[in-house]
């Protein structure tokens, strides 16, 4: 797949989450060129993570599958994995991006059929769980991945379980010789859709993320709740197993502060809640939530979403802002603060903790790979300067799907806008 | 009731937190607490006290005058600074808390017999006898510098008076001198007493 067809009339997505993919595909099916790149081996970004979304409380495979199916009937589209845009130079309606491929050293032969994954003895910390499992050298991301492909990792290159793996394989799958290449190629417009990723808890130091087993985050959550997830669906506490009925909630971890993150991220108050509803699912009339706040912003029509947890019985709304977590018995995080309605000092001990941890920018300021209007928190705003580049998605501010793919199909208009003319001009 | 305190009651009758942003030190701040409570429970000491820094400054805002100005919470700050480092706002509460209890002082307002309050006020009557302190330990001078200096500061900020100031506080500052005065005893008191005026000309100013 290192040839790629695109004249300056293509438009050019990068980033295959949901914002990435909406974009590629409205483009794509009015007629337009689009050449899709995605840096991970499969599509849907974070999205594929989560175990349910809200409000609906719906399973975001659902979603990822349509539009998965509408990418593979496509002629228009072009989807690269395993890619990574590191360079756009050119202005709008020629530009010309720099693509470097990742190896992952398994072709298109590839029938997922896992004997690689059986054959190989090392393992790794799993990325798409976040750390909480582990998965072999040779792997499956995940699997509702698309495409559907074993990938190898780089560092069983060179090593007995590169061998074992290709010697498992029946199909010729396996190419051991595969190496990073750089590919370069027009296009007319550029829909940016790279995404976020959460903020790094370890820096709140006082919630000792890094020290306390039982002190979490709500994408490792997400990752908790789902059956297919490194607990099967159970919600235990790290440290020894037991099942975690008492949960708290740290919201803002990380976010409007100027210490850490500006912006609110949004999305976390309402991630809360939804997790809220994992707890009580799993637990019933046993499960005891709490959530500390500053105030929860569950915005529009997100408003009963928060009344219906409000009105759960095993759930409190603290307000206040934890200033610390300390260890309290049986590793329990004892959570220690000042409460805002009646200032009362409290010391609480929990069985987990969740840190509502907020979305920063995937892209650092520092390494932009094109030169675009970046706001202080590192998100795209929409300027004259980036010509005919167009922000979608978390790449332009922290939301959640619903507004990434309103934001997707406007950035992909201003997309179509700018080929046209490029078309026009050329008759 | 001292008549200036008099004279800002009449002045501010409905808003206390107007008061506090014209006549306290960094007082413009108060109005961009969130009530997050990060401050309350970061501060090492704040369980001892009525009121940790976050309800002060909401009592600030429900127009609590004589409930702040007559507390003793911002006397027991110490200066750790736990709060500034971590409230997300990064309001600078330890100089507000400082501010709060010289305004306090200045208005006459001082809790009886509130040994942080006593132990300034010795120390500063020591200083000014002859424009020198003995054996002055660190921690005194980092009392000095935050929970009394107001004064001084915004002398500091009168072009004319600065260079001298700046001479002044760092005689003062010093641990290496012993029990003798600065040169000219009776030009340096004449110098805070006019930094005192502009400092009360400044406040009145205000309205
Ligand atoms: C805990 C949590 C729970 C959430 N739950 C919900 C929910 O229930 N409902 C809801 O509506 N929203 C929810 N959200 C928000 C939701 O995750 C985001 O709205 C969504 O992921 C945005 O998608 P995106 O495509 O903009 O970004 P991403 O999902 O981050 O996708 C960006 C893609 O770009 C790729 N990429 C990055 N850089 C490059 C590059 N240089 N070249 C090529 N590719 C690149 C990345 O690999 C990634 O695949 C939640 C967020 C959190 C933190
Ligand atoms: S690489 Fe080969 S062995 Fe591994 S899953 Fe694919 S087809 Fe099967
Ligand atoms: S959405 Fe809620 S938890 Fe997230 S930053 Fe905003 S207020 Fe804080
Ligand atoms: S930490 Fe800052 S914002 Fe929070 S209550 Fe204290 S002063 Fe207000
Ligand atoms: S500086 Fe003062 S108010 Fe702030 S935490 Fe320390 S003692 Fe408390």
């Amino acid at each position: 797949m290192t040839e790629v067809v695109a004249t300056n009339q293509t438009i050019l997505v990068v980033g295959g989450g949901i914002s990435g993919m909406t974009a590629a595909l409205e483009a794509a099916e009015t007629g337009a060129q689009v050449v899709l790149v995605e840096k991970r081996p499969y599509l849907g970004g974070r999205v594929s993570q989560l175990y349910k979304y809200f409000p609906k409380l719906c399973h975001p495979t659902c979603g990822l599958e349509i539009n998965q199916r509408r990418a593979k009937m496509n002629p228009n589209l072009t989807i690269i994995t395993g890619a990574e845009v590191s360079k756009v130079e050119g202005e709008a309606g020629n530009y010309t991006a720099t693509v470097k491929l990742t190896p992952t050293y398994v072709n298109d032969n590839c029938t997922a059929c896992g004997e690689c994954a059986k054959a190989v003895e090392a393992e790794f910390d799993d990325e798409y769980n976040y750390g909480l499992s582990k998965r072999k050298g040779a792997y499956l991301p995940h699997v509702m991945a698309h495409p559907m492909k074993y990938v190898l990792d780089p560092s069983i290159i060179g090593t007995d379980d590169a061998q074992k793996a290709k010697d498992a394989c029946k199909y010729d799958a396996i190419d051991l010789d595969d190496t990073e290449k750089e590919i370069q190629f027009p296009a007319g417009a550029i829909v940016w859709a790279t995404g976020w990723k959460p903020y790094d808890a370890a820096k709140i130091q006082p919630y000792g993320y890094d020290r306390f087993e039982n002190v979490i985050t709500n994408v490792e959550f997400e990752r908790m709740a789902d059956p297919k997830g490194p607990t099967g669906g159970k919600i235990v506490r790290p440290s020894d197993g037991k099942e975690a009925k008492n949960v708290a909630f740290i919201q803002c971890a990380g976010s409007r502060d100027r210490n850490h993150l500006y912006h609110c991220s949004r999305i976390c108050c309402m991630a809360s809640l939804k997790q809220t509803h994992y707890v009580v699912d799993a637990y019933g009339d046993d499960a005891q939530v709490s959530i500390y706040y500053i105030d929860i912003r569950a915005i529009d029509r997100f408003e009963d979403f928060y009344q219906t947890v409000k009105d759960m019985d095993n759930v409190k709304f603290i307000k206040s802002k934890v200033a610390s977590i300390t260890r309290g018995e049986d590793d329990n995080p004892c959570l220690n603060g000042v409460d805002t309605e009646g200032y009362h000092r409290y010391a609480n001990e929990h069985d987990l903790v969740v840190l509502a941890t907020g979305m920063e920018p995937s892209v650092s300021i520092d390494s932009f790979p094109v030169d675009v209007e970046i706001n202080r928190e590192g998100f795209i705003e929409p300027a004259e300067k980036n010509g005919g580049v167009f922000a979608a998605g978390c790449a332009s501010d922290a939301l959640d799907v619903n507004r990434a793919v309103q934001s997707a199909t406007g950035a992909a208009l201003k997309a179509i806008q700018v080929v046209n003319r490029v078309a026009r001009a050329e008759g | 009731m001292s008549e200036m305190n008099k004279a800002m009651i009449e002045q501010y009758r409905n808003s206390f937190l107007s008061e506090v942003e014209a006549n306290v030190e960094e007082g413009e701040w108060v109005k961009m607490c969130m009530q997050c409570g990060v401050c309350s429970g970061s501060c090492p000491l704040g369980k001892h006290w009525a009121h940790p820094p976050q309800e002060i400054f909401m009592m600030i805002r429900a127009g609590k005058r004589d409930e702040v100005l007559t507390s003793d919470s911002m006397w027991m700050c110490t200066s750790c600074y736990n709060c500034i480092v971590r409230c997300p706002r990064q309001l600078p509460i330890t100089h507000i808390m400082h501010g709060l209890a010289t305004y306090a002082k200045k208005l006459g307002l001082t809790p009886k017999n509130q040994p942080t309050a006593k132990f300034a006020e010795i120390f500063w009557n020591n200083m000014m006898k002859k424009g020198r302190v003995n054996e002055l330990k660190l921690g005194l001078s980092l009392y000095f510098k935050d929970g009394f200096g107001p004064g001084i500061k915004e002398a500091l900020r009168n072009k004319d008076l600065g260079m001298k100031m700046m001479k002044a506080k760092r005689m003062a500052a010093s641990e290496f001198f012993g029990g003798h005065g600065v040169k000219d005893v009776s030009g340096l008191q004449k110098m805070i007493k006019k930094a005192q005026e502009l400092e009360d000309a400044r406040m009145k100013k205000f309205d």
